[in-house]
């Protein structure tokens, strides 16, 4: 399995970082075994990790991970190196991509205060630096999803303000702002759970990239 | 929230810059363009280290005023430079919600033999190095970032080369060692001895670490991040040049694909004049010495 991440700027290593851990320790989470209707029990999975900057870096990706950084930043270059309108179109055809803060921004249909946004995959309305400057920023613990207790890490972070479309899951709220969302095969995060030692959103990615691989497999 | 999570939170801003240009402006135009080309933060200043240079006397924090207005002309993160030694300029920063305080040798130093107790504040530091000694003393001191000091304000990046090859080089010969021998290593470096255990372990700074100082073309800023910089500080090198807009957006592409030499080629045409620069042999100043 290829896993594709966005390495334009901003904290990418801390992903890979976060895959190669997976990758070395044996996850209990990613034993599939019956019950999750696979036939994988004791299956080994090798996941390689892919620095995307350029279209060809595309090639045979499984899914793509955005990640942290300045979402200004990132969206410039997303378009002058090309990979927008690539990127787009394979979220769109169901690409399994996980981003987090700025990556979540990208996502987002709208931005809260600007007219234009970026790749517009996610129908949900965002606001930036939602809780101010850097003496904003906080650190908590919450349910995510069916992930008991996970530690939240938000950087001057964005929130979701707003879903646009039923189909949106809100997997984690924080005093009562969304922080934390699914939509068909996207899954984005206002906070950082690259930054904490916890690998339990990275391994369920992983659970929902197989799924899709898998089904794609058999479909083709 | 304790002082463990926030000295993490403050470090995590600094890996969400990495990978990025921060610039040097001094007005809110200035800011917007370097917003508009791509950078990941401004550092906002009176004067950029050139003019600090050509003007000589004391050189201070700058005024809180035009760095408001500053914050209120971008949305990305913006820094802004305090004294090395001067806690109350750093106060006075963080009272207006600066997003990190650079504690800077470019400044006069407030003090010759303190630098600020940086572990007294909720806002983040970068502060200059030369070598891995001066670089987790830093740390130690609080400091959550670490960049080259290079020699600021002379479009040479002759240090800032020199700087980051000598801790590169200094934290490679601490992996090397053998448990027992790191002891001695913090002893020689002046520096605790769990910082030595650190970088022992994990072959880096506990810190993401920019190269600054000098860096005027997209050539500069590509050498850097191949020699291992997570990213670039751009002072006097995008204002001072012919066509700022076009050089900034070079650069922060440059930084991006650092290891692309075809990109780079054609990044680096037409950028009109770099800046004049002047040898650091030629000048009166050294900042790099201030603040060891």
């Amino acid at each position: 399995m290829k896993i594709g991440v966005l390495a334009l700027q901003g904290a990418f290593i801390e992903h890979i970082n976060m895959i190669n851990k997976i990758n070395q320790q044996n996850c209990p989470s990613l034993l599939f075994n019956q019950s999750n209707n696979f036939a994988f029990s004791n299956f080994k999975l090798q996941i390689e990790c892919v620095e995307i900057r350029r279209p060809k870096d595309l090639a045979e990706i499984d899914a793509l991970i955005i990640p942290g950084g300045e979402s200004t930043v990132q969206g410039l270059l997303l378009r002058k190196s090309g990979l927008f309108n690539s990127i787009k179109k394979l979220i769109e055809s169901g690409m399994p991509v996980l981003a987090t803060c700025a990556g979540l921004i990208l996502l987002a249909k709208e931005i809260e205060n600007e007219s234009s946004a970026h790749l517009q995959t996610f129908p949900i309305k965002v606001v930036r630096n939602a809780y101010g400057r850097q003496l904003g920023s906080f650190c908590s613990t919450a349910n995510v999803g069916e992930i008991k207790d996970f530690p939240l890490v938000f950087i001057r972070a964005p929130y979701i303000k707003e879903c646009l479309s039923p189909d949106v899951t809100v997997l984690c709220k924080d005093k009562d702002r969304i922080v934390a969302a699914q939509y068909k095969n996207q899954f984005v995060y206002a906070f950082h759970p690259e930054m904490s030692d916890d690998t339990r959103i990275h391994e369920e990615f992983i659970k929902a990239v197989f799924k899709y691989s898998s089904k794609k497999l058999l479909a083709g | 929230m304790n002082n463990t999570q926030q000295y993490e939170l403050n470090k995590g801003l600094a890996q969400m810059l990495k990978g990025g240009v921060i610039m040097d402006v001094t007005t809110p135009e200035q800011a917007k363009i370097a917003q508009e080309a791509g950078a990941c933060a401004v550092m906002a200043l009176e004067r950029i280290p050139a003019d600090i240079r050509a003007a000589g006397g004391v050189s201070r924090m700058s005024d809180p005023k035009m760095i408001k207005e500053i914050q209120d002309a971008v949305s990305i993160p913006v820094m802004a430079k305090c004294r090395i030694g001067h806690f109350v300029e750093a106060q006075i920063l963080e009272a207006i919600e600066i997003d990190y305080i650079d504690e800077s040798e470019v400044l006069s130093p407030a003090d010759d033999i303190y630098h600020i107790d940086k572990t007294k504040f909720k806002v983040p530091f970068v502060c200059g190095a030369r070598d891995l000694g001066e670089a987790l003393r830093r740390i130690n001191e609080g400091a959550s970032m670490i960049r080259t000091k290079g020699e600021p304000g002379t479009g040479d990046v002759i240090q800032a080369v020199r700087h980051l090859r000598k801790m590169n080089s200094e934290i490679r010969k601490i992996v090397s060692m053998s448990e027992d021998e790191l002891f001695e290593a913090a002893k020689e470096l002046k520096v605790p001895y769990n910082l030595i255990t650190y970088v022992h372990n994990n072959g880096k700074l506990p810190v993401v670490n920019f190269a600054a100082g000098g860096v005027a073309t997209p050539a500069d800023a590509a050498l850097m991040m191949q020699l291992g910089a997570e990213g670039v500080f751009v002072g006097s090198g995008i204002f001072k040049s012919g066509d700022p807009r076009k050089r900034a957006s070079a650069i922060v592409e440059a930084v991006t694909n650092y290891k692309d030499a075809k990109l780079i080629a054609k990044l680096s045409e037409n950028l009109g004049e770099a800046m004049v620069g002047i040898n650091p042999e030629e000048i009166k100043i050294i900042m790099e010495e201030r603040g060891i």
